[in-house]
C-alpha cells in the first residue's frame, strides 16, 4: 500500500506553492493513501514493452513562420495586474537567487 | 419562442418572424426568471448580447447573407476567454479578471454572429463531476433542483434543460461535456481532439481538454459544430483537416448497414437499472433502424481512470502553476516585507478550492522525481493500452457505444466526501479523452426508478465525428416517434418559467 | 597561507563543464508573434502566450528550430530524428507560466564536439572539447529590484517585471565534462567560448553580444588529485558575461576549491554567481536539495522530428568554419598574425572582407577599418559595426582614392561624413564640395604609379631614351581605364622624368 506521511504531503505543498494547516496535510494524507491505492492499477499492465502516449494525436513539425504580429498594448497586457509601477508589473520582493 | 431548438429559432430569424433583439431578451427574461434557482450563469452580458442581437438584425435588414445560426443566443462555460468578459473558471482566484483577448472559440462564435448571453458555471478549472467544486455556489438540475446537474460543464447543461439558452459551449477533459447533458437530459458533443481550438480555453489538461457543442438535439449540436471547428494556426494541437460533414450526418441520420459496437466492459454492474434498460431499448430502436449491433471488448478500459486520474492531475499541477498572483487575478498578503513566494503560497491556498489543490498535489506527486515512472509514466503507457483497445474495437464496429454514465443524476452533497465515488461518474466517458477520439451523449429516456434522464454515448473514430452523429440523429428520431414529443417536454417547469 | 595557481595545478586536476546560453535573432520570439527588438519600452512586446495569460498556447517558431539544427550541424552534432519539448516546472515571478518551456530528455542536437586551439608551453595544441547536446528552451522576464541600495535583489523593497524578454528564444550548449586541459583549463574554455561565440556568429543565427546577455556562460568546475578518475563536487558559476570573465571565473574557483580542499573543507554543490568587480564568486542558491524540475512532455506542442533532407538542405547553407576560414583569408591576404589578431580583436574581420569582395585592395581595406575606423569608433565609445558606415561605403572610397579622385586626406574627411550620416560617400563629396584641386593630381599618382613599378623603364627615359615612355604610358592608360588624355599623359610623364619633346 503506497501511502504518504503529512510531510510528505508538506513537501509537495511546498513545490506546489499553496500554503497549508496542518490540518489540511493530514486530511490530505489519509485521502491519499485511498486515492493511490487506486490509481496505482496503472502499474499492473504498464509493461516495458509498452510505448508511452504523451498526446492523443501522432502530429509532427507543427511550426509557425517567424513573422512579428503585434503585441498587446501594454495597457491591455498590464490590465489584470494587482498592481503596477512604471509600465510593469509590480510583485513583492523576489528572495532567492539573483 | 424559447422552447424551440436552435434551428427553429434560426429559421424564423431567416425567415423575419422573430428579431434576435427579441429572441436574446427573451431568453434575458427567462434567465432573470429562473436563474436564481438554477444558477446556471456566473455572469450575464445583457447590453453586449442585445447590442451585438440588434447589429445581427440590422445585417438581416441590409440583406446580408448570414450563417446558418446567426442571431441565435448562446450560453458560454466560464473556462472560455472573451475579451473584456469576467473569466473565472469557477475559481476564486480569477475573481474579477477579463481577459483582453478572445478564445478561438469566441472568435468563431462572433464570426458566425451567435450571440453570447453570458458565461455558465462549472466545477473549478473543470475539475469534477456535479459543478459542487464552483467557488461560486453548485448549479441545480432543472430537471430536480436538489440534484447536481453533472459537471464540470454543469451550468452550460442546466442552462439549456432551463431554457434559458438554447445551445452551449461545453468543454471536455473526462466527460464534463457528455455526463452534464447526461444528466440534464439534453445533448453534448466531445469532438476528436484538435477538431476545435483550445486557444483560449484556460487548460485543465492541455492532453485531454476539448472543446464541444451542447445543445437540446442532435442537429443544433452538428450545427454549433461546425460554426467553431476547424483548424486553428494558434493552438499546435489542431487538426489541419477539413471539418467532417457532421451537418450533413446529421440531417441524414442513416444508420442502414453500420456497425455499432456495443462496449462490454462499459455496462453491467454498478450501472443503475434504469440506465441500463434505456441503453438496451436504444439498442433495439437502432437495430430496428438497420443498424447491426456487435459486442466488442476493450480490457484496458478498466484502468482509464486511474490512468485519468494521473495524467490530468500532473498536467493541471503545471497549468495551473501560472496562478500566482503576479500578473493577474487574486493576491493574498501583500503586506509589507512580505516576500513574492509568500504571497504566492498564501494566495494559492485562498484562491483555490479543496478538490483542485488535491489535484494539484496528486499530479505534483505523479511528476516528481523517482515516482514519475511509476505513476505519470504508467500511466501514459495505459492510454497507449486504451487507443489501442479502440482501433481494434473499431476494426469491428463504425462506432461504439455505452451508457454514458452509470448512474442518474445524484443529490448535491452526496457525494462531495468521497472523491473516488465522485470520481467514478466518469468511467465511461474518460477511454474517449485517452485515445482523443469523439464521443457524444443524447438523451435516451428517463430511468424509471427516479424518473430522471438518462444518457446514451456513442463514440466514433479520430476525425470520423460524422458518424456519431448519424447514430445520433437516427437514435433521436426512432425515440421521438417513440414518445410523440422532445424529452425535455416533459422536465417539471420552474417556478417563475416563461 | 595564500595557494597560488602554480600550486593548485601541481596538485590537482580541473574539471570542466560549460554551459552557455545563445539568444536567437529570429524576428519573433520562440512560442508567440511577439517582436524580440532589444531596449523596447517595458512590457510593450507581450502578448497572452508571453505573459502565461489563461488560455493561451505557444507555437513554435519554424526559424528558430532551423536555427538550431544549424548550431547543431556547425557542432558536429547528430540532429534526433524525433525530439521533443518538455515543461521544466519550477516558480519564479519572471517566468510567467512558472514552467519554462525547453526540453529533457529528447534534445534536438546531440553528441557533437569542438576543437580549440591554444598556446602552450609546447606550441599551439588543439583541444576537443565534446559537446553532450543542444537544446531549445525560452528566456525569461527581466526584474528591476526597487527599494534596495543597488538595484540588487536583497534589500529590495518590491521587484517590478518586463515581460519583453520572456520567449526570447534560447539554445543551450552544454558539453560533457572536459578533463585533460591541466593548467590551461581558464584558457581552454575561454577559447571554446570565444570559437561557439565565432561559429555562431558566422551562422548568423545570433548578436552574440556577451554584454547585452545574448551569449551567456555557466562555467562547472570540480577539482581532483592528480591521478584520480574521481568526479569532485562541482559548483556552478552564473553570470560570466565576457570572455576574460571565463578564464577569470575558472581561475578563481579552482583556487578557492583547492583552498578548501587543502584545508580538509567540502567544496558545497552550488550555484556561484561571478563577481566583475572583485573577479571572485558569490554564493548563491545551495543545490544540495537540487530542485525537483518534475519535467514532462509539453503537451501543447507536438514533437520535432526533422527528416534527413531539411537537414541536408540547413547543412547546405553552412559557411566555412570561423577558425577555417580566418586561416584561408590570412594566407590570401598575406598578412602577419599580429595584423590578424588585431582585424579579430577589433571584430572587423568581416567587414574587411566584404571590403575586399567589392574590389578594395587588402592592404587598403585592412588600413581603413583598423585605422581611421576604429579610431573614430574609440572616439565614440561604439563598436566599429555599431558606425552607420558599410563595407560598400568603404570600397568605394578606396576605388575613389585609386582613381585620384580623391587624396588620403580628403578620403579621410568622406569617411568622417559618412559616419556623420550625411549619406553615401557621393553624398558626402557632393554636399561637402569635396574635389581634388587639381585635375592633374589623378594622373600624377598614376604616372608615379608606373615608374615605382617600372623603374628600369623608367631610367632609361631620365637617360633620354623617349620610345621608352610608351609603355610607362600605355600602363597609365590602363591604370585611368583608359580616361586620360594620352597626350597629356606623354607630357606629364616626361616632365616628370626631366625630358621634353625634342
Amino acid at each position: 500500500m503506497t501511502s504518504l506521511s503529512r510531510d510528505d504531503v508538506a513537501k509537495l505543498a511546498g513545490l506546489a506553492r499553496i500554503e497549508m494547516s496542518d490540518e489540511e496535510l493530514v486530511a490530505l494524507s489519509n485521502e491519499f493513501t485511498v486515492i493511490l491505492d487506486a490509481v496505482a492499477r496503472v502499474q499492473e499492465v504498464a509493461g516495458a514493452d509498452v510505448a508511452a502516449t504523451s498526446h492523443p494525436l501522432p502530429l509532427r513539425n507543427v511550426f509557425r513562420p517567424d513573422v512579428v504580429i503585434p503585441s498587446l498594448s501594454p495597457a491591455d497586457a498590464l490590465s489584470g495586474a494587482p498592481a503596477q509601477e512604471e509600465q510593469r508589473f509590480r510583485v513583492p520582493q523576489i528572495l532567492g537567487e539573483e | 419562442m424559447i422552447r424551440n431548438s436552435a434551428s427553429e429559432m434560426a429559421s424564423k430569424l431567416a425567415s423575419g418572424e422573430i428579431t434576435s433583439v427579441a429572441l436574446t431578451q427573451a431568453h434575458l427574461d427567462q434567465i432573470s426568471a429562473v436563474d436564481k434557482d438554477v444558477h446556471a450563469f456566473l455572469y450575464v452580458d445583457t447590453e453586449g448580447a442585445l447590442a451585438l442581437a440588434a447589429a445581427v438584425d440590422a445585417k438581416r435588414k441590409s440583406g446580408e447573407k448570414l450563417s446558418p445560426l446567426a442571431g441565435v443566443p448562446l450560453a458560454l462555460k466560464d473556462v472560455m476567454t472573451q475579451k473584456g468578459i469576467p473569466t473565472t473558471c469557477g475559481s476564486k482566484i480569477l475573481e474579477g479578471w477579463r481577459p483582453p483577448y478572445d478564445s478561438t472559440v469566441v472568435t468563431n462564435l462572433k464570426k458566425n454572429d451567435i450571440i453570447i448571453l453570458g458565461k455558465t458555471n462549472m466545477d473549478e478549472f473543470a475539475m469534477g463531476s456535479s459543478t459542487e467544486n464552483s467557488a461560486y455556489g453548485p448549479t441545480h438540475n432543472p430537471w430536480d433542483l436538489t440534484r447536481i446537474p453533472g459537471g464540470s460543464g454543469g451550468g452550460s447543461a442546466a442552462s439549456l434543460a432551463a431554457f434559458e439558452a438554447p445551445l452551449a459551449i461545453g468543454t471536455d477533459t473526462g466527460g464534463s461535456i457528455r455526463q452534464p447533458a447526461a444528466v440534464t437530459g439534453t445533448v453534448g458533443v466531445k469532438p476528436t481532439y484538435g477538431g476545435v481550438s483550445r486557444y483560449g480555453l484556460v487548460a485543465f489538461s492541455s492532453s485531454l481538454d476539448q472543446a464541444g457543442p451542447c445543445a437540446r438535439n442532435v442537429l443544433d449540436a452538428a450545427l454549433l459544430h461546425e460554426a467553431i471547428a476547424g483548424h486553428d494556426p494558434k493552438d499546435s494541437t489542431s487538426i489541419n483537416a477539413p471539418v467532417p460533414a457532421v451537418v450533413a450526418a446529421a440531417k441524414s441520420g442513416n444508420v442502414k448497414g453500420m456497425k455499432i459496437g456495443v462496449v462490454k466492459e462499459l455496462n453491467g454492474d454498478g450501472y443503475q437499472k434504469g440506465v441500463r434498460t434505456r441503453f438496451e431499448e436504444s439498442l433495439e430502436l437502432l437495430a430496428a433502424a438497420g443498424a447491426e449491433i456487435v459486442e466488442v471488448s476493450a480490457p484496458n478500459f478498466e484502468y482509464a481512470l486511474a490512468a485519468y486520474y494521473l495524467i490530468a492531475p500532473s498536467e493541471c499541477s503545471s497549468n495551473l502553476a501560472r496562478f500566482d498572483a503576479m500578473r493577474y487575478g487574486l493576491r493574498v498578503g501583500d503586506n509589507d516585507g512580505a516576500s513574492a513566494e509568500s504571497v504566492m503560497n498564501l494566495t494559492r491556498e485562498v484562491g483555490f478550492g479543496r478538490e483542485v489543490k488535491r489535484r494539484i498535489i496528486l499530479g505534483t506527486y505523479a511528476l516528481s522525481s523517482g515516482y514519475y515512472d511509476a505513476y505519470y509514466g504508467s500511466a501514459q503507457k495505459v492510454r497507449t493500452l486504451i487507443t489501442q483497445d479502440f482501433n481494434k474495437a473499431f476494426e469491428k464496429a463504425d462506432v461504439l457505444v455505452s451508457p454514458t454514465c452509470p448512474t442518474t443524476a445524484f443529490k448535491i452533497g452526496e457525494k462531495a466526501n468521497d472523491p473516488l465515488a465522485m470520481y467514478l461518474n466518469d468511467i465511461a466517458t474518460i477511454p474517449v479523452n485517452m485515445a482523443g477520439i469523439g464521443g457524444m451523449s443524447l438523451p435516451s429516456g428517463v430511468a424509471e426508478e427516479d424518473g430522471l434522464p438518462v444518457g446514451f454515448q456513442i463514440m466514433s473514430p479520430v476525425m470520423k465525428d460524422d458518424r456519431m452523429y448519424s447514430v445520433g440523429a437516427a437514435l433521436e428520431a426512432a425515440l421521438l416517434s417513440k414518445w410523440g414529443a422532445p424529452l425535455l417536454s416533459t422536465i417539471p417547469a420552474l417556478a417563475g418559467s416563461k | 597561507m595564500s595557494l597560488t595557481y602554480d600550486d593548485v595545478v601541481a596538485k590537482y586536476e580541473p574539471v570542466l563543464g560549460l554551459e552557455v546560453h545563445v539568444e536567437l535573432n529570429t524576428k519573433s520570439k520562440m512560442f508567440c508573434g511577439c517582436s524580440t527588438i532589444f531596449g523596447a519600452e517595458p512590457n510593450t512586446q507581450t502578448c497572452p502566450v508571453c505573459l502565461a495569460l489563461p488560455g493561451a498556447l505557444p507555437t513554435v517558431n519554424e526559424k528558430a528550430i532551423e536555427s538550431t539544427i544549424k548550431i547543431g550541424l556547425a557542432l558536429n552534432c547528430s540532429i534526433a530524428p524525433f525530439s521533443r519539448f518538455a515543461r521544466k516546472n519550477y516558480f519564479y515571478p519572471d517566468m510567467p507560466k512558472n514552467f519554462q518551456i525547453s526540453q529533457y530528455d529528447e534534445p534536438i542536437c546531440v553528441n557533437g564536439y569542438v576543437d580549440v586551439e591554444i598556446e602552450t608551453d609546447e606550441g599551439p595544441k588543439v583541444f576537443r572539447i565534446e559537446v553532450e547536446r543542444v537544446h531549445m528552451e525560452e528566456d525569461t522576464g527581466k526584474s528591476l529590484h526597487v527599494g534596495g541600495a543597488t538595484g540588487r535583489i536583497h534589500g529590495a523593497e518590491y521587484s517590478l517585471l518586463d515581460y519583453n524578454r520572456a520567449g526570447i528564444p534560447l539554445v543551450e550548449i552544454v558539453t560533457k565534462i572536459v578533463p585533460g586541459t591541466g593548467k590551461y583549463a581558464p584558457e581552454v574554455a575561454k577559447a571554446y567560448v570565444a570559437e561557439l561565440r565565432d561559429i555562431l556568429r558566422s551562422l548568423g543565427v545570433s548578436d552574440v553580444k556577451m554584454e547585452q546577455g545574448s551569449l551567456r556562460c555557466d562555467a562547472n568546475v570540480s577539482l581532483r588529485l592528480i591521478g584520480s578518475d574521481v568526479l569532485g563536487t562541482r559548483s556552478e558559476t552564473k553570470n560570466v558575461n565576457s570572455l576574460r570573465s571565463v578564464e577569470r571565473a575558472i581561475r578563481g574557483e579552482m583556487i578557492r576549491h583547492a583552498q578548501r580542499l587543502n584545508n580538509g573543507e567540502r567544496v558545497v554543490q552550488e550555484t556561484r554567481h561571478f563577481q566583475e568587480d572583485t573577479g571572485l564568486t558569490r554564493s548563491g542558491r545551495s543545490k544540495e536539495q537540487a530542485e525537483d524540475y518534475r519535467y514532462f512532455p509539453e503537451p501543447d506542442l507536438v514533437p520535432v522530428a526533422p527528416d534527413a533532407a531539411w537537414i541536408e538542405q540547413l547543412r547546405a547553407t553552412l559557411p566555412e568554419r570561423p577558425s577555417i576560414h580566418r586561416k584561408r583569408l590570412q594566407e590570401q591576404w598575406a598578412v602577419p598574425d599580429k595584423e590578424m589578431s588585431a582585424m579579430i580583436n577589433a571584430d572587423v574581420l568581416d567587414v574587411v572582407e566584404a571590403t575586399v569582395a567589392l574590389g578594395a585592395d587588402p592592404a587598403k581595406a585592412r588600413s581603413w577599418w583598423l585605422g581611421e575606423i576604429s579610431r573614430i569608433a574609440n572616439e565614440k565609445d561604439v563598436a566599429v559595426k555599431d558606425l552607420p558606415i558599410a563595407a560598400t561605403d568603404v570600397a568605394e572610397i578606396v576605388a575613389l582614392v585609386n582613381a585620384g579622385d580623391l587624396t588620403d586626406k580628403l578620403a579621410r574627411q568622406v569617411v568622417e561624413g559618412v559616419i556623420a550620416g550625411e549619406g553615401k560617400p557621393a553624398a558626402v563629396i557632393a554636399a561637402r564640395g569635396i574635389k581634388v584641386v587639381n585635375d592633374d593630381s589623378a594622373l600624377m599618382a598614376a604616372i608615379e604609379r608606373a615608374c615605382a613599378g617600372q623603374p628600369e623603364t623608367a631610367q632609361k627615359v631620365r637617360d633620354g631614351h623617349l620610345p621608352a615612355a610608351g609603355a610607362l604610358i600605355g600602363m597609365v592608360m590602363k591604370d585611368t581605364k583608359g580616361q586620360a588624355d594620352a597626350a597629356k599623359v606623354r607630357a606629364l610623364l616626361l616632365a616628370h622624368l626631366g625630358q621634353s619633346e625634342g
